[in-house]
């Protein structure tokens, strides 16, 4: 597609690619895509830094009248005594130790996929791959059913248990183990007299650093995100995730039989900015880690 | 993939080969029991009930495949099996073609700001997908609509995209727009993986950059696009959050049956039928399987006759 716009057949270019000759058509195509995904964002903070009637009277692909953010974050923040918080803190919970213990699960396992042979290893890596490919949400109504067996219902471990578990972080750390710690460390480790977890702990951890960076962060995404499962275990507001947390708010606005319907736009608007942020700067600060750790992913098979 | 496993020979060696099985399996074991509770349980549970009825006489009783039966020849789940095909047969080539088109551009070397672009265009797919669907669909809305905004100032009537014949597409967008920078990122990693050396050689026998691009980029790309396909397959057939939110703005359009998943949520938490929805819910996992799984084969067929 856009390649034939880069393409100057018969051209001769050097062979490194930062000093090619640019191309002015190709960078404004790729500039209307930047448009396309900026867009929605900035209408979100443009309209998120509005008062009330500005909202509805000024056109939404810019500031209104005043600048009403901060003033919009506060009243986000105290409505309903403060619920936002609550949700903010349960989905941070939720997302750390969620994603934090999945992607310690997915590396350990994925290590001992790679670097150790025990009879079962590929039925059982096959039963993971073949586990992606399961809709998570198909899942989820019989998780509901179970759990509400064992009582977990309507706890934050009707949350967090579901997302210990991530079949795509075992298929990628295994792919990553396999390259990042060579066979002879481990070998002259042994000989040393080192114990296998010590090994794992001092060793390999290290070198496997750069997986777990990915796999955390991807699970990060899949955990704050969340919002299937959530809805279908919780009842109780106090245990609501940011999600599902900011749909009741829509659930209510649109309602229509309360008059207060038009003012908690601007409370989901804000809720929404507020919302997305952490993980923008995340994926912002840790580029270097997913880039790379994506790489080993897409390429091996 | 190591070697396959040597029989432990019956000397001395025989110790350390068992430490080392040990080792393996304690280190696989704490994932092991996450899969088994989150993903064996639910699923063997799902399958088990969905082998039971409840009856208005006699309580829940076996029922073999009636459930299965009913599953099939239930017009409303057919209708939302349809409606998610629709949507996997169009909008899943356009996200593709645009993130290969990105990853090409953006690894071409003739652009300027590259790095800005592969950030940028990647961003939205740490929004959560409620958001995305409250911004899109708050941006279609009547309230204070986006798409209203542009039609009134322009002086013409812009189609209602939340509308009957428009939302789909509208969804289409929704998840393009949160997909794309991710399927493109997965593409050019794949795409920095292809030695310098390669391009080197192929400048040298006089080849262009379509040409690089066609012989080059194209097969270096395949195994991360069949990877990219069959996750966008997946997503399509689970195809939820986005439809269950904007329910709330357009009631009338999206039915509780508008997606097989929706279709499956609304018949155990507002139908009371938890064993006909585990049916709906193993039938429609069985299709993504199946159709993931074909697609699989068939590109792996292709390579061969290539």
């Amino acid at each position: 597609m856009t390649a034939v716009a880069a393409g100057r057949p018969g051209a001769h270019r050097s062979a490194k690619a930062r000093r090619r000759r640019r191309s002015p058509a190709l960078t404004v195509i790729m500039l209307v895509m930047f448009v396309y995904a900026v867009l929605p964002l900035f209408w979100l903070l443009a309209n998120a830094s509005k008062s009330g009637g500005d909202l509805f009277s000024t056109f939404g692909l810019w500031f209104g009248g005043d600048f009403h953010l901060f003033a919009n974050i506060g009243d986000t923040l105290s409505y309903q005594d403060g619920i936002f918080l609550r949700w903010f803190g349960n989905t941070v919970l939720y997302s750390v130790v969620g994603a934090g213990g999945a992607a310690l699960l997915a590396t350990i396992g994925g290590y001992a996929l790679a670097k150790y042979d025990f009879p079962g290893r590929r039925l059982l890596f096959a039963m993971v791959l073949g586990a992606i490919s399961i809709p998570g949400t198909a899942l989820a109504v019989p998780t509901y059913l179970l759990f509400s067996r064992v009582g977990i219902v309507d706890t934050p471990w009707a949350v967090l248990i579901p997302s210990l578990c991530s079949p795509f972080g075992l298929y990628l750390m295994r792919v990553y183990a396999a390259d990042a710690v060579p066979d002879s460390i481990l070998e002259s480790a042994r000989i040393d007299g080192a114990g296998e977890f010590r090994i794992f702990r001092t060793i390999a951890l290290r070198l496997l650093a750069p997986g777990f960076v990915t796999v955390l962060l991807f699970a990060l995404v899949a955990t704050w995100n969340n919002y299937f499962l959530p809805l279908i275990v919780l009842n109780t507001p106090d245990w609501f995730p940011l999600t599902v947390g900011l749909n009741q708010w829509n659930a209510q606005a649109n309602s229509g039989t309360s008059g207060a319907g038009d003012a908690t736009y601007q409370l989901i608007l804000t809720g929404s900015l507020l919302s997305i942020v952490p993980l923008i700067i995340a994926f912002l600060v840790l580029q270097r880690f997913w880039q790379s750790g994506l790489a080993t992913g897409s390429v091996k098979q | 993939m190591t070697a396959p496993a040597v029989p432990a020979p019956r000397s001395g060696l025989a110790r350390p080969f068992l430490r080392l099985r040990v080792a393996g399996y304690a280190f696989f074991l704490p994932f092991l029991v996450a899969f088994l509770v989150t993903v064996v349980a639910p699923l063997a549970y799902a399958i088990y009930l969905s082998f039971f009825q409840d009856r208005m006489i006699g309580g829940t009783v076996f029922s073999g495949l009636a459930n299965y039966a009913r599953a099939i020849g239930d017009a409303l789940f057919g209708a939302g099996l349809l409606r998610v095909a629709l949507f996997l047969v169009v909008q899943v080539p356009i996200m593709l073609l645009i993130a290969l088109g990105c990853a090409l551009a953006i690894d071409s070397g003739r652009l300027r700001w590259p790095s800005l672009f592969r950030i940028t265009i990647f961003m939205p797919y740490a929004v959560p997908a409620v958001v995305a669907a409250l911004m899109w669909g708050y941006m279609y809305g009547d309230e204070f609509g986006l798409v209203g905004q542009i039609g009134d100032a322009l002086g013409v009537a812009l189609p209602d995209l939340l509308s009957r014949s428009w939302m789909l597409a509208s969804i289409g967008n929704m998840v393009t727009w949160e997909f794309v920078g991710y399927n493109m990122i997965i593409l050019y990693a794949a795409l920095r993986a292809v030695p310098e050396e390669l391009y080197e050689a192929a400048e040298m026998d006089g080849a262009g950059a379509i040409r690089i691009a066609w012989s080059i980029k194209l097969p270096a790309l395949r195994p991360a696009l069949l990877v990219a396909t069959v996750f966008s397959i997946i997503g399509s057939f689970q195809l939820f959050n986005e439809p269950n939110i904007l329910q709330t703005l357009a009631p009338a359009v999206i039915t509780t049956s508008y997606t097989p998943n929706m279709y499956a949520y609304n018949l155990a938490f507002n139908g009371q039928q938890i064993n006909y929805s585990a049916a709906v819910a193993v039938v429609l996992g069985l299709v993504t399987v199946v159709v993931a799984y074909a697609v699989q084969l068939l590109t792996a067929r292709r390579e061969k006759t290539l």
